[in-house]
């Protein structure tokens, strides 16, 4: 049984609008093993993105409790990095700018060291030194993308969270920055936990897949495929099979 | 209007239609037998601009400097007005009202009464100017400092930003197009104020802008020299908005909103 890095205790998030309330989550339960790849996998809306907010202490649960790695939500935040679903850099910086960001906004580090770890990052999501510093809007949809993933890990996080970040990219890049997502974890022992709808995505990316089953967690699958994967794993028997039971179990907890 | 015509007929039209007019305009002061206090033939217009060249420029350049303070003091007063609006629900809820008043208040009517308090000088003009441009760019810079992108704001929350960070490292970044579309809408009040204001101080002395040459051609019933007067208004009010325009042009570049891309990659 590996460490466990996030702990969500029946947690119950209930937005009220005028009135009328609405139960995002309805006490969920999860552990995110540390140092892996977990994935939340579930349709548009059924409150994935709500459980990523209220991990990163950006939305306040209405009950339950949220522990990563022993502590409170407060006192690790510094510890976590988001990547959201559009890439959401600065337009006005450059893609050096906008990765230097986080430490300009905490500090703690500056100077050649900053500089030096900047550049090593860049080069890890694999930014051409000509690209340095270009502006957002001269970026392709999947360039922008790996800024953000670089802007996320300039602070060494130990945990990364990801909501939908691949979700506007055609199969090609999304398989690509599939890879490139693995490769970091494998260097860095970063824990990630990934939101998606995409169930290809899910089995190729994860150590473990959490399926949503209104508001909470329907069942929790180890997907039990060879690491490091490669391309070829997708047309594997075990990859088709584990494409139909999570299809079948999507389809078994989905409300509608 | 078809943008495909070709180029010399996009210039070509427009100034046909100005010899047109010219010309009816010639030919109807003669079939009217119009005296010329009331309307001057085209031809007398411009010999009158052509006579009164150097106090034309002269006042429009004394019109253009009012302007451009009015204009300069307006963004400066009311972006900062606008950042006070933008840290706090309470003071926005307290003090929108008067902005509005501002808004609404008709200059005309309180020109005398700032001349009174300020002096017949040039600087009772620029603070004219200021005043009737400050309200598009009070109400621009708000709302281009609290419509922020969720995302951009999460992350700054993420990373433990101060107030003052977020303000300094992301509203006032992102509210700088907001700021440039609020020049772009000042820029031809703050010529009118200039001009109303020189209206009310009239004559003073040394330096006269378009508005008190005005004011003293209509006094002596220069009508053809008065014309001449509003066609340089025209202009001033046109450069002062090519000038924004520029400035927008290197805004967009320099600040660029996220577009584009999507639709093209």
């Amino acid at each position: 049984m590996p460490a466990v890095a996030i702990e969500c205790e029946g947690l119950r998030v209930i937005f009220s609008q005028r009135g009328a309330k609405q139960t995002i989550l309805d006490g969920l339960d999860l552990d995110v093993p540390l140092g892996q790849i977990t994935t939340l996998l579930g349709p548009s809306g059924c409150g994935k993105s709500t459980l990523l907010r209220v991990i990163a202490g950006l939305t306040e649960p209405t009950s339950g409790t949220v522990r990563i790695e022993g502590q409170s939500v407060r006192a690790s935040q510094h510890k976590l990095a988001f990547v959201f679903q559009e890439s959401a850099l600065l337009p006005w910086r450059s893609v050096w700018q906008n990765v230097r960001l986080p430490w300009e906004l905490r500090q703690g580090l500056s100077g050649q060291e900053l500089e030096s770890r900047i550049q090593n990052v860049l080069e890890l999501v694999g930014f051409k030194g000509t690209d340095w510093h270009k502006k957002p809007h001269q970026l392709s949809g999947g360039m922008k993308m790996r800024a953000s993933i670089a802007r996320a890990l300039i602070t060494q996080p130990d945990i990364l969270l990801l909501d939908e970040p691949f979700a506007a990219l055609d199969d090609m890049l999304r398989s690509k920055l599939n890879d490139l997502l693995l490769r970091i974890v494998e260097q860095t022992k970063t824990t990630m936990l990934f939101v998606t709808h995409n169930i290809s995505e899910a089995i190729y990316l994860s150590h473990s897949i959490a399926v949503f089953r209104q508001g909470t967690i329907g069942e929790q699958i180890a997907v039990d495929l060879p690491f490091p994967r490669n391309p070829q794993v997708r047309s594997s028997p075990e990859f088709a099979a584990y494409y139909g039971r999570l299809s079948e179990s999507l389809i078994r907890n989905s409300t509608v | 209007m078809n943008s495909k015509s070709p180029l010399w007929i996009r210039i070509a039209a427009p100034i046909g239609v100005l010899v047109a007019v010219a010309i009816a305009w010639h030919l109807a002061v003669d079939w009217f037998k119009l005296p010329p206090i009331l309307l001057p033939k085209p031809a007398r217009v411009l010999q009158a601009i052509w006579t009164e060249r150097v106090r034309l420029v002269q006042g429009s350049w004394v019109t253009l400097q009012a302007a451009m303070l009015g204009l300069g003091a307006s963004a400066l007063i009311g972006s900062l007005v606008a950042i006070l609006f933008s840290q706090s629900a309470w003071i926005r809820t307290a003090l929108y009202p008067y902005v509005i008043f501002l808004q609404t208040v008709p200059i005309v009517a309180i020109a005398p009464l700032l001349i009174v308090w300020s002096g017949a000088e040039f600087r009772t003009v620029v603070l004219v100017s200021c005043i009737i441009s400050i309200f598009p760019i009070i109400s621009n810079v708000t709302s281009g400092l609290l419509s922020i992108d969720s995302n951009h704001l999460d992350l700054f929350r993420l990373q433990g930003a101060s107030r003052w960070q977020t303000l300094l490292k992301l509203r006032i970044p992102s509210a700088m197009r907001a700021l440039v579309q609020g020049l772009r809408i000042s820029c031809g009040l703050a010529v009118i104020g200039a001009i109303v204001g020189e209206l009310f101080v009239g004559n003073s002395g040394t330096s006269d802008g378009l508005g008190s040459l005005m004011n003293a051609m209509q006094a002596n019933l220069r009508t053809a020299e008065l014309i001449g007067a509003i066609l340089a208004c025209t202009l001033l009010g046109i450069l002062l908005f090519l000038g924004v325009e520029l400035l927008n042009r290197w805004a967009l570049r320099r600040w660029t909103i996220d577009t584009g891309f999507e639709s093209a990659a």
